[in-house]
């Protein structure tokens, strides 16, 4: 079976050399949810992305491939690469509030993609945000679709943005910190919403975050990246049982307790990060002679 | 559009009020200038001349403003001479704004080189100084009101450019366009969908600043009389012949001033208030 999404041995660099991935390889099942766990600045963000196709123009790929759906993005036109990810992606961002056009109501927001990419016409487009803001629990949706975004709260602008993005069939959802911007109490609501949708549409999740505790609760397969690089992959399951990395081992130990998802990252370890920096150092050794661990953090 | 988004806030806003009901009334004046003018504006009566305001000893009925040293009628040259204004004001900020937005958004939205070549061109414009430019370009295109139309529309696009420039650059980092790019629209489609409808209250509020200082362009054109042919009345020719005999009939000088002033004043808090009323987040 062709993976959803197949990265393998991405490196990438800002435009004065510094290298933000470090051939970067992972890969998300059809259906499944993976998480991307790292401390901020890690290149989490990077990886979304990269394979959404809007990295900022400082960041150059340098070497490696992204496969959606086995289409090698890097092989396509810029025309045609629009167009697969247009098709096959979708983005629940971090946030909400800067996420949805200000001057444009939501409904057309929501129904936009459906319409113009792919096609639907406009009355199955409205039905078919209608029925997945029933999905995300939206009671009133002619209010909802009606309405400008400052006129939202946050935790409803998420559930708009969450109901979008699977409104129009996605093979593959970059879900980044998206549960972050929000209220605490509005947190866990949402990421069981995600959950349940996932389930629901069977939908492949790339889910960026940088805290164990979700990743505990949603995902099966885990990427721990650190600087850039992948550190350790692993079921979830098996990681939490036995972490074989000693940086993801120092980021259990920095977090009180795993499966509190509110819980967040606390420093790790100096010697661990030390240690790392050292063994980065070492493979980047034959790339680039010297690394600068403090620039690589921003 | 403004409708429904000033619905739930649809306070009584003075300035807004204030500001549009003086330029409806001197607009609707100018546009029926032959049916409200009390007298014809050309009409000169040596037996007439330099009558004072209504209030003031030895005014004449129907003369309201008084007249001046040819004996015309002020009210109704200053009723006339909004004809020109508003002509100048409306066909000159359009031209201005069409001109320097559409070039503001494509270098603030597309950036790279674009962006250089625009902004340069900005730089190197701004360089003249601009009364200069215009008196140049009205020597260059002859007097007429077409050139001086032409004139401001060419002077002042770099003022609208570069705020929606500015404006357009600060959209294009928003997530709601990144989102636009994922989701698979084409950069034309998103600058004209997703980040117009963002500077388009700022457009608003140039343009109407723009009809302002076309209106106050016209009148330095009409009183160093490189405007239209002095015949039709225009604001700026009547304040130039009231300069002259400000000693014995300062009422020539002082009416078209005011009616200068509050128009200006009126354009920009017109804008400022469109603006804020168009805005569906600053409140
Ligand atoms: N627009 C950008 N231009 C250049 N460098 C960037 C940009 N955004 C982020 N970076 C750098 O790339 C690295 C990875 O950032 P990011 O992917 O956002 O981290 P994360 O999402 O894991 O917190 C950081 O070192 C950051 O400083
Ligand atoms: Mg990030």
């Amino acid at each position: 079976m062709t993976a959803c999404l197949d990265i393998s041995n991405l490196s990438a660099t800002l435009s004065n050399g510094q290298r933000v991935l470090r051939s970067v390889s992972l890969s998300v099942e059809p259906g499944e949810v993976r998480a991307l766990v790292g401390e901020s600045g890690a290149g989490k963000s990077m990886i979304g992305k990269a394979v959404l196709g809007v990295l900022p123009p400082s960041v150059k790929i340098v070497e490696g491939s992204i496969r959606l759906e086995g289409a090698d993005l890097g092989a396509l036109s810029a025309k045609e690469r629009r167009r697969v990810i247009g098709a096959k992606t979708a983005l629940i961002p971090q946030d909400p509030l800067t996420a949805l056009n200000p001057s444009r109501r939501v409904g057309p927001q929501m129904t936009d993609r459906l319409v113009h990419i792919l096609g639907w016409a406009a009355d199955r487009a409205d039905k078919r945000v209608r029925q997945l803001l029933d999905e995300v629990h939206i009671r009133e949706p002619d209010r909802v679709m009606r309405a400008y975004p400052h006129e939202l709260s946050g935790g409803m602008r998420q559930r708009v943005l969450i109901a979008a993005a699977f409104a129009a069939e996605p093979r593959l959802i970059v879900a980044d910190e998206p549960t972050t911007a929000l209220d605490v109490t509005v947190q866990k609501q949402i990421l069981r919403l995600i959950a349940q949708l996932q389930k629901e549409h069977g939908t492949a999740i790339l889910f960026v975050t940088h805290d164990l505790g979700v990743v505990a609760k949603i995902s099966q397969k885990v990427t721990v990246l650190y600087a850039g690089k992948v550190v350790e992959e692993a079921d979830t399951a098996a990681l939490f049982a036995d972490p074989q990395h000693a940086y993801t081992r120092a980021l259990m130990a920095a977090t009180p307790k795993y499966t509190d998802p509110l819980a967040s990252l606390m420093p790790v370890d100096e010697a661990v990060l030390a240690g790392l920096a050292a063994e980065i150092a070492i493979a980047d050794h034959d790339w680039r002679p010297s690394l600068d661990r403090k620039s690589g953090h921003g | 559009m403004a409708d429904a988004r000033a619905l739930p806030r649809r306070r009584f806003d003075a300035r807004l009020v204030l500001a549009g009901g003086w330029l409806l009334v001197a607009l609707l004046a100018a546009i029926f200038a032959p049916l409200i003018a009390p007298q014809d504006p050309l009409a000169q009566d040596l037996l007439f001349e330099r009558l004072p305001p209504f209030w003031m000893q030895g005014a004449e009925p129907g003369f309201w403003l008084g007249t001046d040293s040819l004996g015309r009628d002020l009210l109704s040259r200053i009723i006339y001479g909004g004809r020109v204004a508003f002509i100048v004001a409306f066909a000159a900020a359009f031209a201005a704004c069409i001109v320097g937005s559409t070039l503001g958004l494509i270098a603030g939205y597309f950036g790279g080189w674009a962006d250089r070549i625009i902004s340069r061109i900005v730089d190197i414009w701004m360089a003249f100084p601009p009364v200069l430019f215009a008196i140049l370009l009205v020597a260059v295109f002859g007097t007429g009101l077409s050139s001086v139309i032409i004139a401001i529309a060419v002077i002042d696009w770099t003022r609208f450019c570069r705020v929606i420039r500015a404006e357009a650059m600060g959209q294009s980092r928003m997530d709601y366009v990144e989102n636009a790019r994922i989701a698979g629209f084409g950069r034309f489609r998103i600058m004209l969908s997703e980040v117009l409808p963002n500077v388009l209250p700022s457009i608003v509020a140039l343009l109407s600043l723009e009809m302002g200082i076309a209106v106050i362009v016209e009148a330095i054109l009409s009183f160093v009389n490189l405007s239209i042919s002095t015949d039709d009345p225009t604001w700026g020719g009547i304040i130039a012949e009231g300069r002259l005999s400000i000693h014995q009939a300062w009422w020539v000088l002082v009416f078209p001033l005011i009616t200068l002033f509050l128009t200006v004043l009126s354009f920009s808090q017109f804008g400022e208030g469109l603006k804020a009323r168009f805005d569906p987040v600053l409140r």
